[in-house]
């Protein structure tokens, strides 16, 4: 087993590498999903793990994007004033 | 035309050199890594980082202080544009903001990018993409965004047959779902199933971080508003808060 991870990894993008290695990966990525982290269940695929990942990504920009747009509000409303106090504050 | 040798070109040719020999290191370490097929030094900083609070404290002052560039310079140029009576060609060199919120993104993104420090993919990807879209202009904004090609869903080549049963490909499932997963995260499409997978676990503790830091600045900014009396345009200089100007007590 061991020579096959070897070989797997010299191969970059190859289609040999190891079952192993792949659900390493993809268990390392399941601890980081609040969604599956939260379920406590160990018995999840690893096709369920990567999907709830897409998800978990998707929504994260979601979060992002919401975040920008009141943030590009809150900075346009605010005056130069409160800009000039929270970086005084800040740094 | 002569090659000059003098003092000041010595020392552009040295600052250029150390760039060079940056970049070229840089390089190296990324070949190096990939030779090494990427083990563990190719997820880049480390999930970790990314939840320390020095980390988080880094990114947050590094964000304000972009943020706070972008509204000067953006507010200087708007002021050019104003004194200019429109119409002139747009000589200010900071872009203006076309729409508040992609802008935010951008700044946010490009923060981001940078503390990673050039160790994982999909910050080199989206700082090269800033790049690649800023040389390109305003005209061609977003002719090269990360999520316009993932519109296009090509049919994957149907599963060729078993080569000689060997070795079964990748179980088509899992397959199909890292392909997703490499069109999300920038700049991890065509790579291998491991790197993406690598690179998608630093890029969601990074994320992560990066949702916590702007919750934060809006929370302050929001409460701020909150706190402060509506700013007007008139002059505060020597202006009390809640008390009117030159009135005289009693």
């Amino acid at each position: 087993m061991s020579s096959r991870r070897s070989r797997s990894r010299q191969s970059e993008g190859g289609s040999r590498i190891s079952d192993d290695q792949i659900a390493d990966l993809v268990s390392k990525l399941q601890r980081l999903i609040p969604e599956i982290r939260n379920r406590r269940s160990d018995k999840v695929s690893a096709s369920k793990v990567l999907q709830e990942t897409c998800n978990y990504i998707r929504s994260l920009h979601r979060e992002v994007d919401d975040l920008s747009e009141r943030l590009s509000e809150l900075l346009a409303d605010s005056d130069s004033e409160q800009a000039a106090i929270i970086r005084s504050l800040l740094m | 035309m002569s090659s000059s040798s003098g003092p000041a070109a010595a020392a552009a040719a040295a600052a250029a050199d150390s760039h060079r020999k940056k970049r070229r290191k840089i390089e190296a370490d990324d070949a190096e890594e990939t030779s090494r097929g990427r083990k563990t030094a190719g997820a880049g900083v480390g999930e970790t980082t990314w939840r320390s609070l020095p980390q988080q404290r880094l990114y947050y002052t590094r964000l304000v202080e972009a943020l706070s560039r972008s509204r000067r310079s953006s507010s200087a140029s708007s002021a050019e544009a104003q004194d200019a009576a429109a119409a002139s060609a747009s000589a200010s060199a900071s872009s203006p903001p076309s729409s508040g919120a992609g802008e935010v993104r951008g700044i946010a993104d490009r923060v981001l990018a940078t503390a990673a420090k050039g160790r994982s993919r999909w910050s080199r990807a989206i700082l090269a993409n800033r790049l690649r879209m800023s040389r390109l202009g305003k005209h061609h904004k977003k002719a090269r965004a990360p999520t316009g090609r993932g519109r296009l869903k090509k049919k994957p080549p149907p599963q060729p047959a078993l080569e000689g049963g060997a070795r079964k490909r990748r179980l088509p499932a899992v397959e199909r779902r890292v392909k997703v997963l490499g069109r999300l995260v920038p700049g991890c499409r065509g790579i291998s199933m491991s790197s993406v997978l690598e690179e998608t676990s630093d890029y969601i503790a990074a994320l992560e971080m990066q949702v916590r830091a702007m919750t934060v600045l809006t929370q302050l900014l929001s409460g701020a508003q909150q706190q402060l009396p509506p700013t007007t345009t008139t002059t505060t200089s020597g202006g009390q808060i809640g008390s009117g100007s030159g009135s005289g007590s009693g």
